[in-house]
């Protein structure tokens, strides 16, 4: 304790130890790969090849003019097999370009640069290039964020390790077993943004991974470690900022309108490997966890793989049975139903939870017992905006500022009766943008 | 693993019998045309909306909590009171548990007499009762909380008042007398000849004499209702309640300190006409009222700034109608007053929105 923190928030089990010890390894090369057009937040990619193409590991397949958009490339060598409407682990579908592959691999490496003989172009060139996107699970650009409106002065570059859901430790992995490119990306962003201060922000559960990045950083000093209490969403965007700086993003406005960026450590050493190896984001780290999958492990997953290949190097589900296959953590990872949805950009985990155990379908009625309204990070009145919700009243629910609720889920996982607060909570918020929209429409 | 059963929860709930979500085996083929069929046996994939992970609570934990809290009290009424305390409790509990089950029965809801709260209040009614009081009474004083206080409103979670004090307020208003009949403990010599007894605010109120020793109303060593007498009792359970995180340090010693110091003021400009703080913590209800009753869940406020509000309001009102009122206890009405405010209280002090703008609030 002592520790860095927000206000509110819950302490959930972590299950962490699952994992944690467990070195990088990598997957097996799949055989076919799928790969949505759509893997960021923003417009969806075009296809820039045909079926019948042939393509490479690390070509791009995928590009579209729009801002707010990053480009997807392929992650094996390989023929096209189809292009077409597939199940995203997003919880939609979304045009795929299926890759079929030819059994190679290409070899990425190379030595680090020096980052004062790259220019400041040049980096968000290569970035951009590269299809980077967070990679803690919003999947937001990179290159949206490093691109802030003019006469905004970035003081900071936060990089988020937190790692607050509970099972996932691939940003630990990440920071214990390759810090300097951690190091390096950050140092890269703090040049692109022209910030003169870099923060880490490391939740106080991972002293290795503090120790490793402590070694990295050495004795310069522009780049500092914060140490975060151990709580949940202590990696959301808000929460993080606060804790690190003290600063609040107000209602309504980005990190950037206080002087902050974050990113995710996963983040930063992509973007060593698209400046330095010129390697796109094909690959990434994936906690494979839960209980309900029989050998948890961490993968190095290329973009495309699909759940049920990477299941299967795990052990594979328990057998019989309910579970929910997470594309993330337990808290917000989204249920998938079927295997065959591809491994994204954003996928920091897949949790397998035996759902029996831990999920009840049946609620009560709301005993008022404030423990929701005591751990909503946002402030919030969720057992209200949860009945707002449900009933469809979008003029209360927007009084009582349901629209600033960052779906942590907090108030669900806290409430005795086991009211499902948050699916009511995005009810409303759904409610309030068909409203938005009809509005708009009617104009 | 293609051989996998798909399950698929719709995203809406289904209101009426609470289920969240109704579960239906897809085919499939109606997620994913290409899939293969699933063969039987096999694990399957159910898809929820997040969290996936809930914590171990629940509303039946927590009422079992609060009668565990209670024994205590319930323990040092038997042996101050003797066994007719015990039966009044019993009475009470009954009596609750059967009026809840019959109240869920004709309404064709779910019984959920097992949760826990309805001994709660039966057992909180018989603390507020004199260890004299008639069973017939009792059994009409619960069916009265549970009936009007609690399912007449809905049922558990929505209703505005405490039903145990409503159905005390009840039986006041119906055994005038009786309930205000009280006996002395079995441990005090003058049980032998005196019948009927005066607790030490009906003595404080009406013959202006606070001379009780503290320390015997701390053990509850005085004439009483059952559970108004052993503050140390009650303490305890308390504490242990505190300790399981279930209620609020804000609630009780924010009602407590607010007697205490309002009555210090009166105390202090008149220590000869005034009882010490102390006299008003220890004496009648408020022991039992701070940590029973202002912290019940459903009746207290949400936020914060509520809270505060209602527990300070509420210890300001318990002092005056003790000192000025024509009742020589005010700890009931205090709170079921307050009780009303609740739903005004948790809407007009909402906390600030996490990075709220000043000038955005109208
Ligand atoms: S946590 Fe659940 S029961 Fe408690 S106040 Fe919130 S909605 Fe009501
Ligand atoms: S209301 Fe939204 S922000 Fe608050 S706890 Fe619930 S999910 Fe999190």
């Amino acid at each position: 304790m002592g520790h860095k923190t927000f206000a509110r928030g819950v302490h959930p089990s972590y299950y962490k130890e699952l994992t944690a010890g467990k070195r990088v390894e990598a997957a097996a090369l799949p055989k076919t790969v799928t790969i949505p057009l759509q893997q960021h937040a923003g417009a969806p990619c075009e296809p820039l090849v045909k079926k019948g193409d042939l393509v490479t590991e690390g070509q791009k397949i995928g590009d579209v003019k729009a801002f707010v958009s990053a480009p997807v490339h392929s992650s094996i060598s390989g023929k096209v097999k189809d292009i077409e409407l597939s199940q995203h682990p997003g919880g939609f579908r979304s045009l795929s370009i299926i890759i079929e592959g030819d059994g190679t691999a290409k070899e990425w490496g190379g030595p680090a640069k020096d980052l004062s003989s790259i220019s400041v172009d040049a980096l968000k060139d290569s970035i951009r290039e590269a299809g980077i996107v967070g990679m803690g699970g919003a999947a937001f650009p990179t290159s949206v964020k490093l691109a802030p409106p003019k006469g905004k002065a970035i003081e900071a570059v936060i990089l988020n390790g937190c790692e607050c859901e509970p099972y996932l430790t691939a940003d630990h992995r990440i920071m214990l077993e390759e810090p300097e490119k951690v190091v390096w990306g950050l140092r890269a962003l703090m040049k692109t943004l022209a910030a003169p201060k870099g923060f880490v922000g490391i939740e106080e559960n991972k002293p290795d991974a503090i120790e490793a990045l402590r070694k990295a950083i050495g004795s310069s000093t522009d780049i500092q470690i914060i140490i975060l209490e151990a709580k949940y969403p202590q990696g959301a965007e808000k929460m993080l900022i606060v804790a690190a700086t003290g600063k609040k993003v107000p209602v309504g406005k980005l990190p950037l309108d206080v002087g902050v960026v974050v990113n995710n450590v996963g983040t930063a050493a992509a973007i060593f490997e698209a400046v330095n190896w010129g390697k796109p984001l094909i690959e990434r780290i994936v906690t494979v966890s839960g209980n309900g999958v029989k050998e948890p492990r961490n993968l190095k997953v290329r973009v495309g793989t699909s759940f049920e290949e990477v299941l299967s190097q795990c052990g594979g589900l328990v057998e019989g049975g309910e579970v929910e296959v997470l594309n993330g953590g337990p808290m917000m990872g989204i249920a998938q139903p079927t295997l065959s949805v591809p491994v994204i950009k954003g996928t920091s985990g897949i949790t397998v939870i035996a759902a029996s155990v831990i999920k009840s379908s049946v609620y009560e009625a709301c005993i008022r017992c404030a423990s929701c309204v005591s751990v909503c990070p946002m402030a919030l009145m969720p057992y209200k905006l949860g009945d707002f919700g449900k009933a469809f009243r979008t003029g209360e629910f927007k009084d009582w500022d349901g629209l600033s609720c960052i779906e942590c889920g907090c108030c669900s996982y806290v409430c005795p009766s086991k009211r499902p607060l948050l699916q009511w909570i995005r009810l409303g918020k759904l409610k309030v943008r068909q409203e938005a929209q009809k509005a708009a429409a009617a104009k | 693993m293609e051989s996998l059963k798909f399950v698929r929860k719709p995203k809406r709930p289904l209101p009426q019998n609470n289920r969240i979500t109704d579960q239906r085996t897809l085919d499939a083929k109606e997620i994913n045309p290409n899939a293969e069929q699933p063969s039987q046996a096999a694990t399957r994939l159910i898809v929820s909306s997040s969290p996936h992970f809930l914590n171990t609570e629940s509303v039946p934990k927590i009422m079992h909590n609060v009668v565990t809290a209670l024994l205590p009290a319930t323990a040092a009424s038997v042996y101050f009171f003797g066994w007719r305390a015990l039966l009044l409790i019993i009475v009470c509990v009954v009596a609750c548990l059967a009026t809840e089950y019959a109240f869920q029965k004709i309404r064709k809801q779910p019984i959920k007499i097992h949760d826990g709260s309805a001994i709660i209040t039966g057992m909180l009614l018989a603390m507020t009762l004199p260890a004299g009081f008639p069973i017939f009474g009792a059994i009409l004083g619960s069916v009265f909380a549970i009936g009007v206080g609690k399912q007449l409103f809905g049922g558990l979670g929505y209703n505005i008042f405490n039903p145990a004090l409503l159905g005390r307020a009840f039986l006041m208003a119906t055994y005038p007398v009786l309930t205000t009949t009280w006996v002395w403990p079995r441990t005090m010599e003058k049980a032998i000849d005196a019948v009927t007894a005066a607790t030490p605010l009906v003595m404080a109120k009406f013959e202006g004499k606070f001379d009780v020793p503290i320390m015997d109303m701390f053990i509850g060593n005085t004439a009483g209702s059952l559970g108004e007498t052993s503050a140390i009792a009650i303490i305890l359970g308390g504490l242990y309640l505190r300790y399981k995180g279930y209620i609020n340090w804000k609630l009780p010693l924010g009602y407590l300190g607010t007697i205490a110091v309002f009555s210090a003021i009166f105390w202090y400009v008149n220590p000869a006409k005034y009882p010490s703080p102390l006299f008003h913590l220890f004496a009648g209800g408020a022991m039992l009222g701070a940590w029973f009753m202002v912290t019940d869940m459903v009746t207290s406020p949400v936020t914060s700034l509520g809270q505060w509000i209602f527990v300070i309001v509420a210890g300001i009102l318990a002092v005056v109608i003790r000192l000025f009122g024509g009742l020589p206890e005010g700890v009931m009405y205090s709170i079921l007053f307050m009780n009303a405010f609740v739903p005004l209280l948790n809407k007009h002090t909402r906390p600030k929105v996490f990075g709220e703008v000043k000038a955005q609030k109208g």
